[in-house]
């Protein structure tokens, strides 16, 4: 996430497609944001016949699409602030340090995941106490980096394993898995338009053939 | 004090809270060490390193947080122990207390939290 990623008032009234006027959930809605599934698609580059890093305007338009994604997800209840908190650590020392370190939070989930997964299929399971440390650890992870649904679901699910409640879990992991995903999908995306963005910027004119 | 003359160590077996917790720590200007477990933080003490804060993850599913600490009481450490777990229940604080932490927080540690408790030191 560059420098400057922290989400201001200014920063939501961001140009949308050449409108003035980011004003919450209509206008994500607008630019792509589906209303029943909450999914949000990226606005097509414009159509030049040149590549959009190429032109030197993507990099402006790319910061957009960057802070309408968190904007949404922030709206949603996909982040919190913590995101935010990772976002200010992030500097010139360790630029990359956000997707760094959210690149070990997926890693270290799927295990947590896999672990609840096989622990709840188990043909006699009882250990709902190791269920509980690898959820404690999972909600701890998560809310570190903002994960705020994932984070919610964690915490049913932990109720559900304090009242030995076999079904209760089943359905908070299919649940947390699926939030999980979500996520994941999303934040992979977020990452892919700051890489772009990042390409554009160091481009500031069409590349000449001579 | 001022924070840049502190030193911390960071106990943790999560690696990304290990190194977010460090990343916060450098940001207010305290000079860090990072350990993976209880056992590598008494190793530390015992080759005669010292440090005015440390910072433990009171979830470790190996060594957990309460046991480190009361090994590190035993041998006579008196530095600050924060403690940080992903739950703060009544129960979870008396324990805390009998082990001797100074203080915990509840996940997630934030940079306001960090600073706030820095300058009480």
């Amino acid at each position: 996430m560059g420098s400057g990623g922290r989400l201001t008032g200014n920063r939501l009234q961001g140009v949308v497609g050449g409108r003035r006027g980011c004003n919450g959930a209509e206008e994500l809605a607008r630019a792509g944001a589906c209303e029943v599934t909450g999914e949000w698609k990226s606005r097509s580059p414009v159509k030049t016949g040149l590549p959009l890093w190429m032109l030197g305007l993507g990099a402006d338009l790319l910061w957009a699409d960057m802070n309408r994604l968190l904007a949404f997800l922030f709206h949603q209840g996909v982040l919190d602030e913590q995101f935010l908190q990772l976002q200010q650590l992030q500097d010139e020392t360790s630029p990359n340090f956000v997707s760094e370190v959210v690149n070990i939070y997926f890693h270290e989930s799927e295990k947590l995941l896999r672990n609840l997964r096989g622990l709840l299929m188990e043909r006699e399971f009882s250990d709902y106490k190791k269920m509980g440390i690898h959820l404690n650890q999972l909600m701890g992870s998560s809310s570190s980096i903002g994960a705020k649904r994932v984070t919610n679901v964690c915490l049913a699910f932990r109720a559900a394993t304090e009242h030995n409640n076999r079904p209760g879990c089943l359905r908070a992991l299919e649940m947390l898995e699926h939030e999980y995903c979500y996520l994941k999908n999303k934040l992979h995306e977020l990452f892919q338009i700051e890489q772009q963005r990042a390409l554009a910027a160091g481009v500031r004119y069409p590349v000449q053939n001579n | 004090m001022d924070s840049h003359q502190l030193t911390a160590l960071v106990v943790g077996d999560d690696r990304m809270l290990r190194i977010i917790h460090g990343k916060m720590l450098n940001s207010v200007g305290v000079k860090n060490q990072v350990v993976q477990n209880g056992k590598e933080a008494i190793h530390l003490h015992l080759s005669a390193q010292t440090f005015d804060l440390i910072l433990i993850d009171m979830d470790m599913p190996i060594m957990n947080g309460i046991q480190a600490i009361k090994e590190l009481r035993s041998l006579g450490i008196c530095s600050i122990i924060v403690g940080v777990s992903a739950r703060c229940m009544e129960s979870h604080i008396q324990e805390f207390m009998e082990a001797r932490l100074d203080d915990y927080f509840e996940k997630p540690l934030n940079i306001a939290k960090l600073t706030s408790f820095i300058h009480k030191i």
